[in-house]
């Protein structure tokens, strides 16, 4: 846990009241789970704890806020503990130990019935492996959480056809899901979660079992969704260049316990460890890097003519502009100068990323 | 930013990570650093010991012959029997105070008067009517327009034929007696099962211990309810009901409660994450979800109740069992043919129209079902005619009263004359089929088995559990011997188990040929599954006419009724065990340029072994209740105590010993197999619910 040193803690600068903050979450498995924790069995490796004592640690001693409006990435390997955690969130796992709390409301002494309020009002979930009703037509699976709620017929039906046409499956309202490519039956699983307007959506890799260009149209569909509804999500995915393309922040998680949390860039130009170093090296760099992680202080007597770039650009939209300038960029924030950046500094970049 | 730096540690990654390209899938280690699995014991093939106890059994019982092996003769009694016979009496007696059997006495009045309300409805003169409310034109056109409504009209067409055939046949009052019989049975089994079938998909204890109960009453064969049941509910008809409704119930709690259980858990975790409350998930969710395999639970109820049904005429059920009986008591197989015959047009209607139903459901459901309007003419058009037909039916004795005619008996008369002819003309080849049999394996086992002393016999099978089943299974058969012995039948027993096992090693050998070839071959899988459904649909008793008729009365008939019963379901479990094996593990195999045999022997057969073992135990435990249902046509044993008991008063206490021990013994047989099933852990498929009688339909 001391990886998520005091410095990144900063990367989540958002002064409002978190939409989710979590907080100590632990999820143990096996006999007599709640007695491991705060014994000195709670640290030992998942591997020992198991021929030790039986149980098998899901999620261990987890703690981070995620802010309204943010797309937070939990990613990690199979294992990981990221699956466990999500489901953590609403509850369809109960929690060994800590708390979660969803815009102050604590869902972890929460009754039965405020639980299921929560899940009918505030958070919706859509799954890897669909999970839709195969007896119902695809307007109905849209409409069931609103069902559910005790929602009139007729109302609910309109609703979920407005959200049928906004995730584009305009036409297929009466089609049920086995008569749906792999894709349009996650399309359906979204509208699901969408149409209950809620103010928090979860994922649990809802894009693993769709094939690759799909599966990009379907990351490029959630980015459009997240623009235009502005909802809170919490995203899992094993995939990195899933993470880095949707995560505003990115949450590493290994045998159940948090590696790093950060943003993108952070992630790739600062790994934690080896572990996330070798998650991390194939990314090609300039993709991700912003100019802030590139950029050095000015040596004496160096030119700062060059053109202005702020500091949030990628590099490899910086490369041009460098190349066509003799002077070195000047990276701005604002109107303050943070540094400068020229060709050789960004074709480091490039030629570690040709060379790895 | 180091790696722009060149040198040699640079070269040294590039190698990791070309490696890594190399095998991008490789799994990174989860765990690193934790051991892996400990090398397994290669244990010895269970078949050279197995070999080893045989052999040393026949040593021992060629020493010992016909030592010690507490043989009693047909009729004659021990203490015990009649110590059993005595509580009978008490029970008997104490009819009017004992508050269990009054609280009996009471289920079984209200049973029987909800049963002769409905003869008198639809079977039986409805005093001081001369006939019944509803006469045969009324109750055929009820019946018809039933079968348009929930399924089609070719469904409709054909109960309507299956009708007229009750009554051109001459037992019109028969087949409504068992219809109403099954009926009421099932609509009990409904009401108790599917609650229960909840409990067993919903809660993983619940599911245990039911399951543990199910298991005990599926392990008894048929008959043994019989006594047990009659004890507290009396002769007739509500011993029947009650036999129906025990038997019937184990398959739509077991089918529905798989089906319920077997929702998938992202589906549930799904519409759980929107808030659903404990009700809306069952009735929105589980159940819709879970309706075809209910509907798979249902038919096989229905099928099991009529089943039961008949053979409820032990008890003096009413129904078409009691002519099967009649004629099978005096060999008769023209009598018992006709009976019999609409016995299979019964069960052919019901299941039929079951399927169709649940198809036609399934249809609706998804917006199908052809166009409303002419439905609707249709519908209200036929509850025209029906109620037209209910009223005349009401009104003139003809329509009412089924027309006597001789068709019936004349075809009796032709049956009773083809019969002749064939056991006339192939008597040689049956005669010799059946000694060949008979003297090949039959009376070698059973010399064994039986003829040695009760100790050494009692010791080789436990020994044999021991080498199949382990040690579980070895301490369950000694506790089920120990039980055999105390019950003083060990030698009918022994002969008993010795015609079970026989007839199973027969079944096995079947189900491997037709088995490996249905899943090798699609058109024979086709051509066959038709006819394998078709055995699995017919009530056992109705097997034992026609095998009668070839082999007389015998051991040996009653062994070849219990492999017809028996053959369906296990030719089946092999042929789908076998065709699970995965394709690219087959083509693996050819790609080392195997065999046809080599690839049956070494690829397929292994790796089914879990279904052939599986195959085996519901094998074991169909033949063993043919077996004992044989004790009818001369099977003797065990079988023949049951009877025997049943027949007279004074015998009764022989007999539920006898009932006891054939539960003592198909338990023992389970639990071995099963141990055996369970030690497989090579067996790649899925664990199939033991007992749930394979869907019926095309090979997936």
């Amino acid at each position: 846990m001391t990886i998520t040193s005091e410095g990144q803690e900063t990367s989540t600068a958002e002064s409002a009241e978190p939409a989710l903050s979590v907080r100590n979450l632990w999820k143990i498995f096996g006999p007599r789970a709640d007695k491991v924790i705060g014994t000195p069995d709670a640290e030992l490796s998942r591997a020992d704890l198991k021929t030790k004592t039986g149980n098998v640690v899901g999620v261990k001693d987890v703690s981070f806020d995620v802010a309204p409006g943010e797309v937070f990435v939990v990613m990690g390997l199979s294992g990981s503990g990221k699956s466990t955690l999500v489901r953590l969130l609403t509850r369809l796992i109960e929690p060994t130990a800590g708390t979660i709390c969803l815009n102050g409301m604590d869902v972890t002494s929460a009754s039965e019935k405020q639980l299921r309020d929560v899940r009918r009002k505030q958070v919706s979930m859509v799954f890897q492996h669909f999970g839709l009703l195969p007896h119902r037509q695809v307007i109905d699976n849209v409409a069931y959480g609103l069902e559910v709620r005790g929602v009139p017929k007729k109302e609910r039906r309109e609703k979920a056809a407005e959200i049928v046409d906004l995730v584009g499956l305009t036409g297929y309202e009466k089609s049920y899901p086995d008569q749906l490519s792999g894709g349009m039956q996650q399309r359906v699983g979204l509208a699901r979660a969408l149409a209950g307007d809620p103010e928090m959506l979860l994922f649990d890799e809802p894009f693993s079992a769709l094939d690759p260009l799909i599966r990009r149209d379907m990351q490029n569909e959630v980015i459009r969704l997240h623009s235009e509804l502005g909802k809170t999500m919490v995203f899992i995915t094993h995939d990195l260049s899933e993470a880095l393309k949707l995560g505003d922040r990115i949450m590493i998680l290994r045998d159940g316990a948090i590696v790093q949390i950060g943003t993108p860039d952070e992630v790739v130009a600062r790994p934690a460890d080896d572990y996330v170093k070798d998650f991390v090296s194939e990314v090609p760099k300039s993709h991700v890097l912003t100019l802030k992680w590139v950029m050095r202080d000015p040596r004496p007597g160096e030119s700062l003519e060059g053109p202005a770039l702020p500091v949030t650009t990628i590099v490899r939209q910086a490369a041009r502009a460098a190349i066509a300038s003799d002077h070195p960029i000047r990276v701005m924030d604002g109107d303050k100068l943070l540094g400068v950046v020229d060709e050789d500094d960004i074709m480091r970049v490039v030629v570690a990323e040709v060379e790895s | 930013m180091t790696e722009g730096v060149a040198g040699p540690g640079l070269r040294a990654r590039g190698f990791v990570e070309s490696q890594k390209l190399a095998n991008p899938d490789s799994p990174r280690p989860v765990e690193p650093g934790a051991a892996p699995p400990p090398p397994e014991r290669k244990t010895l093939s269970r078949w050279i010991p197995a070999l080893g106890v045989i052999v040393a059994w026949v040593v021992v019982w060629y020493l010992t012959d016909g030592k010690d092996t507490l043989s009693l003769p047909g009729v004659a009694r021990t203490a015990l029997h009649d110590d059993l016979t005595e509580i009978n009496n008490d029970l008997l007696a104490g009819r009017d105070t004992n508050p269990v059997m009054l609280f009996t006495g009471a289920l079984a009045d209200a049973l029987r008067s909800l049963v002769e309300m409905m003869q008198g409805i639809f079977s039986k003169p409805n005093l001081p009517r001369p006939v019944p409310e509803i006469g045969w034109l009324g109750v055929t056109a009820c019946s018809t327009y039933v079968a348009l409504v929930v399924a089609n009209w070719r469904i409709a067409l054909l109960v309507l034929a299956s009708f007229l055939s009750f009554g051109v046949l001459g037992f019109w009052e028969q087949s409504l007696d068992l219809l109403i019989i099954t009926g009421i049975s099932v609509v009990i089994a409904v009401v108790v099962g599917m609650p229960l079938a909840v409990l067993v998909g919903t809660s993983a204890r619940a599911n245990r211990a039911i399951t543990v109960v199910l298991d005990v009453m599926q392990t008894m064969p048929t008959f043994v309810y019989l006594l047990p049941v009659v004890l507290f509910f009396g002769i007739g008809i509500p011993s029947a009901v009650v036999a129906t409704l025990i038997y019937a119930l184990p398959p739509i709690v077991r089918i529905a409660g798989f089906g319920i259980r077997e929702v998938p858990t992202t589906t549930i975790e799904a519409t759980d994450s929107a808030g659903q409350t404990y009700w809306q998930r069952l009735l929105k969710v589980q159940i819709p979800m879970a309706r075809k395999t209910i509907i798979v639970g249902l038919n096989q109820t229905i099928l099991a109740a009529l089943s039961m049904a008949t053979l409820a005429s032990f008890v003096d059920g009413p129904g078409l069992g009691k002519p099967v009986l009649a004629g099978l008591r005096i060999n008769d197989v023209g009598t018992a043919f006709v009976p019999g015959a609409l016995i299979v047009v019964m069960a052919v209607m019901l299941d039929r129209t079951t399927t169709a139903a649940s198809e036609r459901a399934e249809k609706v459901a998804r917006g199908g079902g052809g166009d409303p309007r002419t439905r609707r003419i249709l519908l209200i058009g036929g509850a025209v005619v029906t109620i037209v037909a209910v009223y005349v039916s009401r009104t003139y004795v003809d329509l009412a009263r089924f027309p006597e005619n001789t068709l019936g008996s004349r075809i009796a008369d032709v049956v009773n004359d083809v019969m002749d002819w064939i056991t006339g003309t192939f008597s040689g080849a049956t005669g010799a089929f059946k000694d060949a049999i008979t003297n090949g394996l039959l009376n070698p086992m059973e010399s064994v088995l039986a003829e040695s002393p009760w100790y050494v016999s009692g010791l080789g099978i436990a020994a044999l559990a021991l080498v199949f089943g382990g040690l579980r299974a070895m301490i369950t058969t000694i506790i089920c011997l120990a039980g055999i012995w105390y019950f003083d039948l060990w030698h009918d027993a022994m002969i008993t188990l010795n015609m079970a096992l026989v007839g199973t090693v027969l079944v096995m050998i079947l189900a491997l040929v037709f088995g490996v070839w249905m899943a090798r071959d699609r058109r024979v899988d086709l051509g066959i599954r038709p006819l394998l459904d078709a055995g699995q649909t017919i009530p056992p008793f109705v097997y034992l006419i026609p095998v009668l008729a070839l082999f007389g009365p015998s051991r040996f008939t009653a062994i070849v009724a219990g492999i017809v019963y028996a053959a369906p379901a296990a030719i089946k479990l092999v042929a789908d065990g076998v065709k699970a094996v995965s394709p690219t593990t087959i083509e693996a195999g050819r790609s080392t340029g195997q065999t046809t045999w080599q690839e049956i022997t070494k690829v397929q057969l292994p790796m089914a072994k879990g279904s052939l073992v599986l195959a085996t135990n519901q094998g074991l435990l169909y033949v063993l209740a043919m077996v004992v249902i044989g004790g009818l046509v001369g099977a003797g044993a065990l079988g023949y105590d049951v009877v025997y008991g049943f027949s007279r008063s004074e015998a009764w206490g022989k007999g539920l010993a006898a009932g006891i021990t054939i539960v003592l013994l198909g338990v023992m047989l389970d639990r071995i197999t099963r141990a055996a099933a369970d030690k497989r852990r090579d067996d790649p498929g899925p664990r199939r619910a033991f007992f749930v009688r394979l869907p019926i339909g095309p090979p997936k």
